[in-house]
């Protein structure tokens, strides 16, 4: 049974800081549809839309009908473990750093076998008896999805398997920067995060003379809870705090934003749009500048190590709502960047998670109708995102109705937003 | 399910003159180096031109970017015939085969079957992680064990489904390096003892380190060419009885628990007209040895399943009741990569051909080798066999 995560033994200042030695990151590009999936925490396998065969590994053509019309489709992942080894020995430097590492063979009833990296509470292999096992699709440290045999039910302390945790960014024990604690969801998110077992949570506030009756008092009264001086418009201001706490923070979780609710001809002049975007962009260039190469730094750092990096996006991103058109830019402006970021970070290990929100019940979006998301619900969903191993997050149903939309066809999107939703 | 009415013979085809180029456990030469000394002592033992050789095959894993034909100008040769088989365990026995043919039809009169691979130092685990799409996809980033996790699970599943144990296992290790040493391996020159085996330090349970081979750099051969022309030049050679191969049998199997021989095997033998009981001697692909319990059981010596009993009553040794891999196989040779399917064939040739020496078998008149390569995924898929007999 996978004993509880406890808090490791403090560092030993004098010895050299483990560097980071990513898992074997190739794939080709019909396989990549799996990491897809696994990206926003589903198991899909390639399905034949001729003869319903469901195959594995990944193939140009169906294997048994050889038809070319294949369908990734979501898998319950039911099967069972045919056989299992203890590697001793490895060829790649991540898996060699982290040896014995348990693999799996199984057959799923769906029919394909998988080779697995095995959680540590499936049973052993017993003649005679059936080893079930439930498989899913994770990401690894080198963002590349893999396939996990999991026991069929849930276990206790099953999220702290050392294998899992090397998928996963679970906030358990670690140290986390929130970027704004003014806004109701920077709030929310600390809570959640305070309750999610974070050992230190600092939060940056842009303006520390305007305390009172932001919600901040509040969440300053949690014992994880340290205010940090943050303006991210401001370089220094960033620096400065880096200099100071970026060498100690596992996760970074930028949620600052500059939210106005103007198109182009309903404001003359470009301050809005031009602080929104000093903000929602260059105020995450400047972050990610200041704490990206610390954080790669620390990627291999103990059971604790540096994990991940969160964006505060908006569904807007995807397509743009003209009646908040320059906020819309703005967070598209973003998600290129984290893209970016994204491709930097991965030789290192750091996941990026992208969080997609519908409109957020707050100020700002008054005017909206339901459904909106609460800080509450939004904030949850980053620290599951961080539990699951997941990549892209669209929480609350306008954000997922949103998506399906936009997969469907963005230019019909684009026409429905034009004509007001 | 026999298919002979379809089947032609190998009447009038010799196999002769096998080559082996030393091992070494690592090289900074090429491929091509390992290569070009194979054809060098093929021409200098059988007293053809360079000329003359105008048929090719070549085996190889790491030629890239080259093939076949690159390896034609940088050795200087201009065959009229030439084959790319880099198949692994199984690129000796299907080398043979297309080399009997083009002889029997006269597309080349001499052919050079040729395997050779380099070992850099860090060859290994840069070949590993691109040996195929599916390795790339869905293997290597399983803790980058390369086969020997794979055939952790075979073996584990097969252990499970026969009651072999690992003492089976090991007393055909013991026996292959006993072998090894009567031959003068240059690779492994000490004795293993059983105790020995079943103290290696694991390497993915239940593999330990005495069930893997050694990569290594170096090279084997042979020429196939009519009978006359063999007899004409003065060389001892074999003839083939029969041959089969077989690819991705079986692939329904959710794990491997047999390979294609036991498609075929009664073609083979009903070509080579004799029982498996008549095989003086068996060459095996042995990567691991749970493999070459299933070339005893897919070759017809012992039931499916039984190959744990078989050994448990015969010793394997060049001179015990069953000589199997009589150099000492590539678990006592080294895995000199593609090489590594050719080993049974050069070792085979020289028992029927009496240049073994004294690890000559009691009937080395009749044998058989076994080929078996490509773990492109969850299994191997090549699987061949070929029956060698002494002229009559």
């Amino acid at each position: 049974m996978t004993l509880p995560l406890l808090r490791p033994p403090r560092k030993n200042p004098v010895q050299r800081t483990p560097q980071m030695n990513v898992p074997p990151w190739a794939r080709g590009r019909v396989a990549l549809n799996l990491t897809a999936a696994a990206a926003e925490g589903r198991f899909e396998l390639q399905v034949c839309e001729d003869c319903h065969a469901v195959q594995y590994p990944p193939r140009e053509a169906c294997v048994h009908c050889l038809s070319g019309h294949l369908k990734w489709r979501e898998q319950t992942g039911q099967g069972r473990l045919l056989a299992r080894t203890t590697l001793d020995h490895s060829n790649d430097l991540f898996f060699r750093e982290r040896l014995p590492w348990q693999l799996g063979l199984v057959q799923l009833d769906a029919g394909p076998t998988l080779v697995v990296h095995l959680h540590g509470d499936v049973p052993a292999v017993t003649a005679g008896a059936t080893t079930r096992v439930t498989v899913g699709a994770r990401l690894d440290r080198a963002g590349r999805a893999v396939l996990i045999a999991f026991p069929p039910q849930e276990t206790l302390n099953m999220a702290d398997d050392p294998m899992l945790r090397e998928m996963t960014c679970d906030p358990k024990l670690r140290k986390v920067l929130v970027t704004d604690g003014m806004t109701p969801a920077g709030q929310a998110l600390v809570r959640a995060l305070a309750q999610a077992g974070a050992d230190l949570i600092w939060v940056g506030h842009a303006e520390p003379w305007k305390r009172h009756g932001s919600g901040l008092d509040d969440i300053t009264g949690l014992p994880q809870v340290s205010l940090v001086p943050l303006d991210l418009s401001n370089e220094r201001s960033v620096n400065s705090l880096a200099g100071e706490i970026g060498g100690k923070v596992d996760i970074v979780v930028n949620n600052a934003e500059v939210h106005r609710t103007y198109g182009i001809a309903a404001r003359r002049g470009t301050d809005a749009a031009r602080a929104e975007m000093d903000i929602n962009y260059f105020g995450y260039l400047r972050l990610a500048q200041a704490f990206g190469p610390a954080l790669m730094g620390r990627a291999a750092d103990g059971t604790l190590h540096a994990c991940a990096w969160v964006n505060l996006l908006s569904i807007y991103a995807l397509a743009n709502f003209p009646p908040h058109g320059t906020f819309s830019a703005s967070k598209a402006a973003a998600h290129s960047l984290a893209q970016c970021q994204r491709a930097e970070l991965r030789g290192a290990g750091i996941r990026v998670v992208n969080v997609f929100p519908g409109p957020v019940d707050d100020d700002w979006n008054q005017n909206l109708p339901p459904p909106k998301l609460s800080p509450a619900a939004l904030a949850s969903a980053v620290v599951k995102a961080l539990r699951d191993g997941v990549e892209d997050v669209y929480p609350g149903d306008v954000a997922q109705e949103w998506l399906e939309r936009w997969r469907d066809n963005p230019k019909v999107l684009e026409r429905e937003l034009a004509a007001g939703g | 399910m026999s298919h002979f009415h379809t089947r032609k013979g190998y009447e009038g085809v010799a196999v002769t003159v096998p080559v082996t180029v030393p091992y070494v456990r690592y090289s900074t030469r090429g491929a091509h180096a390992f290569l070009g000394a194979a054809v060098q002592a093929l021409i200098k033992h059988s007293g053809v031109s360079k000329d003359d050789i105008d048929g090719l095959t070549v085996s190889s894993f790491s030629l890239g970017p080259d093939t076949a034909v690159g390896v034609t100008q940088h050795l200087g040769l201009s065959p009229r015939w030439l084959d790319h088989i880099p198949t692994g365990g199984a690129s000796g026995v299907m080398a043979l085969r297309r080399a009997a043919r083009a002889v029997q039809a006269g597309d080349a009169s001499v052919v050079a079957c040729v395997s050779g691979d380099t070992n850099h130092v860090d060859s290994f685990r840069l070949m590993l992680g691109g040996f195929s799409d599916f390795s790339r996809d869905a293997t290597y980033p399983y803790g980058s064990g390369g086969p020997n996790a794979l055939f952790a699970f075979i073996t584990s599943a097969y252990m499970a489904r026969t009651g072999a144990t690992r003492a089976d296992f090991g007393r055909l290790c013991v026996d292959q390096r006993s072998n090894a040493l009567a031959s003068g391996s240059r690779m492994f020159k000490q004795p293993l003892t059983l105790d020995g085996y079943l103290a290696a330090r694991a390497i993915a349970d239940p593999i330990h380190l005495y069930d893997c081979v050694m990569p290594c750099a170096g090279a084997e051969a042979f020429l196939v060419m009519s009978e006359q022309r063999a007899r004409d030049l003065g060389l001892a050679y074999a003839t083939v009885r029969g041959s089969i191969e077989r690819h991705n049998a079986y692939s329904t199997d959710p794990i491997m628990e047999r390979g294609g021989w036991h498609v075929d095997r009664e073609d083979l033998y009903a070509m080579a007209g004799c029982k498996p009981t008549e095989i003086g001697f068996l060459q095996t692909y042995d990567d691991y040895p749970v493999i070459v319990l299933m070339q005893f059981e897919g070759l017809g010596f012992c039931g499916h399943g039984e190959a744990p009993d078989f050994l448990r009553n015969h010793s394997t040794a060049w001179n015990g009741s069953f000589p199997h891999n009589t150099s000492g196989g590539q678990l006592s040779s080294g895995q000199a990569g593609c090489a590594g399917g050719f080993l049974g064939l050069t070792e085979a040739l020289r028992q029927v051909t009496g240049s073994a020496g004294m690890r000559t078998v009691a009937n080395p008149r009749l044998g058989m080798i076994s080929g078996y390569g490509m773990v492109t995924y969850d299994r191997c898929l090549c699987t061949g066999a070929v029956i060698l007999g002494a002229p009559s």
